[in-house]
């Protein structure tokens, strides 16, 4: 069927610049800790740069905290917990709904100062990052005044301290991921952001000022991996909650070995992308396009293995080439913008790396033909055909924007296939065929399975992962379990 | 030759409609936006189909094909004029020395609902009136009922009575309720001779909307890399504004590309949105709307 020319199809008219306006946000040049309600020096009185990674200039100073300033944050928080873990659902519920409400009035500040730090599109700030984050705050807020009913007669109480640390890839969505539930449940917080993307978490703590949220149940300390070791090593802390690289999940579970403290870790993925020769092929390129070039791929559930049945293998990839011609690749900020930066230059290091081993491998390398701005860090949207299972690109998650596609014949080899990683975060299924849906879900080895579409997320739906993706689940009614102990 | 209908693609509603919305986002600005109006106006079948038509009315719709805009300096003309069979002569005499095309509608439009006779009779008389075009409507009886080859055989006769007119196949993709039909209805058009396949009458509820434009679009392609022929693509009724118009373009251009962006591949079938599309034009140059008195309705 590929006789005719399908470089045919390519777009002509190219839309002229539409970057979203930075006049209306306010970025401080120097951000200090948010201890005990108040933004605090730090005792070392070090600082770090946080960067724009799609120019790779400086956007402002942030305070690097040392295991001194994690203890004055885990002794303000426990200090606070004692009121906070007093006072009715229904007080704390109102403090989360207040949160929820701030956050919405200053959306645009927020997905404009997301897209700035971490190289995000606009679209996907604005559209989801955000709306998602608001929207988990409004959906704990919910839940604080009726625990009870949500673990009848099991008299739920909270657990203390909890210090949390969480990826750069969905900054302040995923800050709202481990606050939200943990002050519904009543406990208090160290949180620890990223240290390439601290910026939307600071802009938080002020709205936490602003709430009136009594002070020291939120604390945000920044730095790099060492601030994030002081709170998992710090005595007075009862629960870690860990989103990030399996490398230092492992790290982690060895560290508090022994201790009292509960875990959750939410870590890495390689997702299996199932489409069958029954499924709206159309729509399943779009699903591709969403699993695995969201975020330019930093996405911990990414669908980055696709398993695609071999009687439509050829028109899925030449579609999928198709329609990878017309991706925008630039400016995050442009609101036409469907790939944004990578978020650091590190991260563009590994993914280059993958991209070598894959073309070592032998792996069939295709990227469109988009042109990449000068400055900054950005990667081409890349798939490797003609791989399997024993590709090092198929075994690793790269968290970058390359897909790695891999042709199936029967339902029982895809699932074998599907299952044989040592991951189990994500998949989907494509297919309009019912009964397929509902074997596959059974089958696979996946936290979350999404059929007929990818990379949805509701705060009302429980997400985590099997095998060495991690346990604990964050969002839904489950999300409350881990930050709760019960008589 | 009948088109293999077993095997063509399914569509997702929800998906459909979520790939829409990402060509809704795209923000089309500055001098981008100023390409995308007048490739809109020079794409335009203005339309005038009810029964109230005159004489009087077909020829100032003409005049205004001719003369969007007389003070605005370089825009085009529309592409058409869209009259019922009985005004054919009256158009083609009108625009005489323009480059504008006559389409008329006709086998018993908007229904169908007549004989095949009847359907070859129409067609023959505006061609012979001198129609460029020619814009059929499918038996969607036939079609629901499943008899597929009915409605096939009925458009390759319409074809052959067209002879060097275009054919342009209106599905009414209201009355076609699901998005596979739509498919089925596009597959059977095509290999049966049409020259472009064109939504909907106007005069049914929903009419063109971007999802099934976007499926017609999808089965073009396809028809493109099987057969190597380019087919045209006309949405009709319910695009009124500039900024719908330049959501299906956005669609066009991200879906077909560039060999389709132009009007002898793709028309607007509408009536109002002429007008709105000159104010927006007129607002690039000026910085000001201008009262929608300042544009002539004819």
């Amino acid at each position: 069927m590929n006789k005719q020319d399908t470089n045919i199809f390519k777009a002509a008219w190219t839309y002229d610049e539409a970057p979203e306006s930075t006049d209306h946000i306010q970025i401080k040049k120097i951000y200090e800790l948010f201890i005990d309600g108040k933004f605090t020096k730090p005792i070392k009185g070090n600082y770090f740069d946080t960067i724009n990674p799609a120019t790779n200039k400086v956007i402002a100073s942030v305070a690097e905290a040392t295991t001194e300033d994690v203890d004055v944050a885990v002794k303000a928080a426990r200090k606070a917990f004692g009121s906070w873990s007093k006072l009715s659902g229904k007080e704390r519920g109102k403090y989360i709904f207040r949160i929820a409400r701030l956050i919405q009035e200053r959306a645009r500040e927020f997905a404009v100062i997301e897209s700035l730090d971490g190289g995000k599109p606009i679209r996907e700030s604005r559209d989801i990052d955000i709306p998602l984050a608001a929207n988990h705050f409004f959906y704990y807020a919910g839940w604080a005044d009726k625990l009870e009913y949500a673990f009848p007669n099991r008299t739920p109480k909270p657990l203390g301290v909890a210090g949390q640390i969480i990826p750069w890839n969905f900054p302040l969505l995923m800050a709202a991921w481990k606050i939200a539930p943990a002050l519904a449940t009543g406990n208090t917080v160290v949180l620890k952001p990223a240290e390439t993307t601290p910026l939307t978490a600071l802009k938080l703590a002020e709205i936490i000022q602003e709430s009136g949220l009594p002070k020291g149940v939120v604390n945000i300390v920044t730095g790099a991996g060492e601030t994030g070791a002081s709170i998992v090593n710090h005595p007075d802390i009862n629960k870690i909650a860990f989103t990030g690289s399996t490398g230092v999940g492992k790290y982690i579970q060895k560290a508090i070995a022994g201790t009292n403290k509960k875990l959750t870790l939410e870590l890495g993925g390689k997702g299996a992308n199932i489409i069958f020769e029954d499924a709206a092929i159309d729509q399943a390129v779009e699903g591709i396009v969403n699993a695995i070039f969201f975020n330019q791929g930093h996405v911990c559930c990414a669908g980055s293995r696709l398993f695609v049945q071999e009687s439509v293998a050829d028109l899925v990839i030449q579609k999928l080439k198709n329609r990878m011609e017309t991706l925008i690749v630039g400016n995050p900020l442009d609101k036409n913008t469907d790939i944004g930066a990578i978020n650091s230059k590190k991260q563009l290091q590994t993914i280059e790396n993958y991209i070598k081993i894959g073309i070592n491998e032998g792996g069939e390398i295709y990227q469109p033909k988009c042109k990449l701005p000068k400055e900054g860090n950005w990667c081409a949207p890349t798939l490797f055909i003609n791989v399997s299972q024993s590709h090092r690109i198929v075994q690793e998650e790269i968290f970058g924007p390359v897909l790695a596609i891999q042709t199936f014949r029967t339902i029982d080899e895809v699932i074998e296939k599907a299952n044989n990683t040592p991951y189990g975060l994500s998949a989907g299924v494509w297919t309009q065929n019912g009964a397929k849906i509902f074997h596959l879900t059974q089958k696979l080895e996946a936290g979350v399975i999404w059929a007929n579409t990818f990379n949805k997320f509701d705060p009302a739906s429980p997400f985590g992962g099997y095998k060495e993706s991690g346990f604990g689940r964050e969002g839904g009614l489950h999300g409350l379990k881990p930050y709760l102990k019960f008589e | 030759m009948f088109p293999n209908l077993n095997n063509l693609p399914v569509y997702d509603t929800t998906g459909v409609n979520e790939r829409i919305a990402r060509f809704c986002t795209r923000s089309i600005k500055a001098s981008s936006k100023n390409e995308g109006l007048k490739m809109a106006l020079s794409m335009i079948d203005l339309t005038t189909l009810e029964g109230k038509d005159t004489k009087g009315k077909v020829q100032q719709l003409c005049y205004k094909a001719m003369h969007p805009h007389d003070s605005l300096k370089n825009i085009p003309t529309v592409a058409a004029i869209c009259v019922y069979p009985s005004y054919v002569g009256i158009a083609k005499k009108a625009l005489e020395g323009s480059d504008i095309q006559v389409a008329s509608v006709a086998t018993a439009f908007p229904s169908g609902q007549s004989t095949l006779e009847v359907k070859l009779s129409d067609t023959k008389f505006a061609v012979d009136q001198g129609a460029d075009e020619i814009d059929m409507v499918i038996s969607r009886g036939e079609f629901l009922a499943g008899n597929y080859q009915f409605v096939f055989d009925e458009i390759a006769a319409i074809k052959e009575a067209c002879g060097k007119a275009h054919l342009k196949v209106i599905l009414e993709t209201g009355e076609l309720e699901t998005l596979d039909n739509v498919r089925k209805a596009s597959e059977i058009a095509m290999y049966a001779g049409a020259d472009f396949i064109k939504t909907s009458t106007g005069k049914i509820q929903p009419a063109a909307t971007l999802p099934v434009t976007y499926v017609m679009f999808d089965a073009i392609k396809d028809y493109y890399l099987k057969t190597g022929k380019m087919i045209g693509m006309k949405p009709a009724g319910g695009i009124s504004t500039s900024k719908i118009a330049l959501q299906y373009l956005v669609m066009l251009n991200e879906v077909l590309g560039e060999k389709w962006m132009n009007k002898k591949y793709f028309r607007f079938g509408a009536s109002s949105l002429t007008n709105d599309i000159l104010m927006q034009l007129v607002k690039a140059e000026t910085g000001i709307y201008q009262s929608i008195n300042y544009f002539s309705k004819d």
